[in-house]
């Protein structure tokens, strides 16, 4: 009877919510994308402005601050919702911008159509996202609310159905709820793609009086923001997950582990845990069931290795985050010695639309062994930057260039790196891939995290192998020898060919040494952190061999191989740009008044290079670094 | 094959033995690692400080990690008074304690200058110029990443994404986020903290002038 009881209790909250949405939506509603990426791009300057100039000219509107909506490339970005209207998004909205759309739109009623980017609802006026060839190829799942509710009201996400799979998960047995999971074939995605089925599974069916549920939010991948951004935008979608795997697994107590260095991400996840609690969500008897849970925040101090379960826990127990041998796995023997159940934050989010929507419904969209969505953070040379969404399955090309809208400035498309320091990169030949999890590993990448950085023509692939090597290096906790050691020495040999100081026989080292790391490691950093080098070496091993024959860099970024000149035939000699951008006062006026760089002062930062006005364009880079001399002797 | 693998563990494990040698001599001088001198009665603030947070937390092993935080939180860092207190109460060894302050990047043993500055090494930014912007930065305050200007006005460090890709190359100055920098605006930003402390230090003569002033009427 007590679910009967629930079902109610659910209603009630929902019919509430509902009421106040649509009191809220009889009214103009002007909702700011305030999350960490859009405050950097100024949004709290625009929102200011918003409500200054709201209060001034004496409207009825409300300035609502959302989350973000992905579209990383135009923040900041405003959604004005006007009654009579459709709700238009408009991008890269300064304080100059605002002060006119309100005048204009709030006041005079014209939408200043220019700087629109996209409208929301279907309408005679403007186009929605399914116009676009991004709409066409996306589909939103658990990103489909990021952007437009407010994550620090409860009611916003309940009426959007919200907490309906959680009302819906009390009707049925524990059982059910892992048999439809395992039978969606949702697979984790913090990475390795575990089936998330099975581990419910086995830590429902392991004896203990106390389980623990953890959330996994240490999201440490360099390039990679979308369990921030899902944190920031949509708590209540992740906590929702969180309570029903609770349920299905017999768990009293859940942690929410995210970093610390996501300030906002942890206030506002505190906020929606508060509402939750007041509404009866969560804390003792949920909905009036006899099923008790509570989530605590714990904040990670900043390693990258704690994104490995075991890692976690330990680092959760007041210990060094180190790794632990697997089995016993934390399902089983966990935080405390507890049966234990870690998902990401992803992983999580995906499970209130499947108990909502459906099994066969989740199954629909993607691939068979891969159903649903991947999220990808599309960041570097790519012209729309920002946080996407697409079926598995979908094609590399696809989401590089209608998308991501390819490589901006004509520029040639490189390679794109995929899965952050675990993954690998993969060249022009490779497009074709489809993304789920298998088929990425067999070209030799990861899904990893779902960091998805495009490369062009002016990056070097040996410098990308070595940044990231750079990373895991640092990052490695030192358990295993071969982490521990063998990373040092590849970062070593790496360093050299960057420096021009490499030699040949570095490269068989390279990739014998590689693949001993990854058989000798015991978690996943060790066992991926190779894997940047090797498919560097496997699909561009001529950039390489540049570096260490020639001692040339092909992409003109390896500073020690580089060398700036200024061609004397384009210097204005009326103009000192470069002369005063030079940080270490490395460029000089010759007597012809032409200037000229010394290269003994030169730290090569690229600052004259942008400081040249393009209508002369007379910096120029060389690599080898000999070819400058050359130049100077050819001039005289 | 096997051959090679053991010449290139030799090789290894020269380097890791010369690397474990001076890291013996760095833990020989632990106290080296706290660079900065204590001030004049800081020691019993900070000691104040932490007991007060010790107080009303927890104090068990498994609390450690949001201890050190809470008190990181509000001295800005952990100095070694801060540590031993810490270790003495949960009663574990002290060292226990520098491990885990040394392991978590967040951690750190030295004061925060004023000014905060990290430079984001996240991979777009590393893509676009990251490193030079950080090379600009150690030449300007004349200290490399991870170090605190001597007069803990400025202190530098290294962060791994602050997730805002899309606007690379990015600094974070206390809490405000900075985009598409290049060396020319890292000096402006220096001079912006020198333009700010003057400010600073005029409102606070003219508070001082205000406050004289109601004292003489």
């Amino acid at each position: 009877m007590s679910s009967d009881k629930s079902a109610e209790k659910y209603l009630n909250l929902k019919t509430k919510a509902k009421e106040k949405m649509e009191s809220l939506n009889e009214k103009t509603v002007v909702m700011v994308g305030a999350a960490t990426c859009g405050k950097a791009a100024g949004v709290i300057d625009t929102r200011e402005a918003l409500k200054d100039e709201i209060e001034k000219k004496g409207i009825d509107a409300q300035v609502v601050e959302v989350g973000c909506m992905g579209f990383c490339y135009a923040e900041p970005i405003v959604v004005i919702s006007k009654p009579g209207f459709p709700s238009l998004c408009y991008g890269s909205v300064d304080e100059g911008l605002a002060v006119r759309l309100v005048e204009d739109y709030l006041v005079n009623d014209d939408p200043c159509f220019e700087y629109a980017l996209v409208a929301l609802e279907p309408n005679d006026y403007f186009p929605v996202f399914t116009d676009f060839p991004r709409g066409v190829y996306e589909k939103k799942i658990i990103l489909e609310q990021c952007g437009f509710i407010d994550p620090e009201d409860i009611d916003h996400y309940l009426a959007e159905d919200g907490y309906e799979a959680l009302a819906k998960t009390f009707e049925i047995q524990p059982e059910e709820v892992i048999e439809s999971i395992k039978e969606s074939k949702l697979r984790g995605r913090g990475g390795a793609g575990f089936p998330a089925g099975i581990k419910w599974d086995v830590c429902s069916k392991a004896q203990d009086d106390s389980k623990y549920v953890i959330c996994n939010a240490d999201e440490g991948d360099p390039g990679a923001f979308m369990d921030r951004s899902i944190l920031e935008s949509n708590p209540h979608q992740v906590i929702e997950g969180l309570i029903i795997s609770a349920y299905a697994v017999g768990a009293s107590k859940g942690y929410i582990y995210v970093r610390s260095e996501y300030p906002q991400a942890v206030r506002r996840v505190e906020t929606a845990l508060e509402q939750a609690r007041e509404k009866g969500l969560l804390g003792d008897s949920i909905l009036e069931t006899d099923f008790s849970f509570d989530i605590e925040i714990f904040e990670g101090s900043g390693a990258f290795v704690c994104g490995e379960e075991t890692a976690l826990i330990n680092s959760m127990e007041g210990i060094m985050g180190v790794p632990e041998h697997r089995p016993p796995f934390p399902a089983s023997y966990g935080f405390r010695g507890k049966p234990t159940l870690i998902n990401n934050v992803k992983t999580l989010s995906y499970v209130p639309h499947i108990i909502r929507k459906g099994v066969e419904w989740f199954k629909s969209i993607g691939t068979s062994d891969s159903p649903g969505t991947a999220v990808f953070a599309l960041v570097g040379k790519v012209e729309y930057t920002g946080l996407v969404e697409v079926p598995m399955g979908t094609s590399l090309r696809n989401l590089i260039y209608d998308v991501g809208g390819g490589v901006p400035d004509e520029k040639d498309f490189k390679a794109v790196q995929i899965g952050g320091p675990s993954g690998g990169c993969l060249p022009e030949s490779a497009l074709d891939i489809p993304i789920d999890f298998d088929s990425l590993h067999e070209a030799g990448a990861i899904m990893g995290s779902g960091g998805l950085v495009v490369l062009n023509e002016d990056d070097c692939m040996v410098e990308i192998a070595r940044y990231f090597l750079d990373f895991t290096q640092k990052e490695s906790c030192g358990k295993c020898t071969f982490c521990r050691l063998g990373t040092k020495h590849m970062l070593d040999m790496l360093g050299e060919i960057t420096r021009g100081e490499g030699e040949l026989n570095h490269l068989d080292t390279l990739r014998e040494l590689g693949e001993d790391i990854k058989k000798g490691s015991l978690c996943g950093l060790g066992k991926t952190a190779p894997n940047p080098v090797l498919t560097t070496l496997r699909y561009f091993k001529d950039e390489y061999e540049a570096h260490i024959k020639e001692k040339r860099c092909p992409a003109l970024m390896c500073m020690h191989l580089l060398g700036f000149y200024i061609i004397p035939e384009r210097c204005s000699k009326f103009c000192s740009a470069c002369v005063g951008s030079c940080p270490t006062e490395a460029i000089y006026t010759r007597d012809d008044q032409l200037k000229a760089i010394d290269q003994e002062k030169c730290v090569k930062c690229n600052s004259c290079l942008f400081a040249c006005p393009p209508e002369f364009y007379a910096v120029e880079k060389l690599s080898p670094a000999e070819l400058v001399e050359e130049r100077e002797r050819e001039q005289g | 094959m096997l051959r090679r693998n053991i010449d290139v563990f030799e090789e290894c494990k020269n380097k890791a033995l010369l690397k474990f040698v001076i890291m013996l001599g760095e833990l020989n001088c632990v106290k080296e690692m706290f660079l900065l001198e204590l001030l004049e009665g800081e020691k019993e603030f900070i000691l104040e400080q932490v007991s007060e947070i010790l107080k009303n937390n927890r104090t068990e092993r498994e609390n450690l990690v949001p201890l050190l935080q809470k008190v990181q939180g509000v001295l800005g860092y952990l100095p070694e008074p801060a540590i031993e207190k810490i270790a003495k109460t949960i009663d574990i060894p002290a060292v226990d304690v520098f491990g885990l302050a040394t392991f978590y990047n967040q951690l750190r043993l030295n004061p925060p200058g004023k000014y905060q500055i990290k430079v984001c090494m996240g991979t777009a930014c590393h893509m676009i110029g990251g490193q030079i912007i950080l090379e600009s930065f150690e030449r300007r305050l004349d200290i490399v990443e991870g170090e605190t200007t001597p007069d803990r006005k400025c202190s530098l460090e290294r962060v791994a994404c602050v997730g805002c890709c899309a606007i690379a190359p990015v600094v974070v100055v206390n809490e405000f986020i900075e985009g598409s920098l290049t060396p020319t605006r890292v000096d402006g930003i220096l001079l912006q903290f020198d333009g700010d402390d003057q400010e600073e230090e005029a409102g606070e003569q003219e508070q001082e002038q205000e406050s004289e002033g109601g004292q003489d009427s």
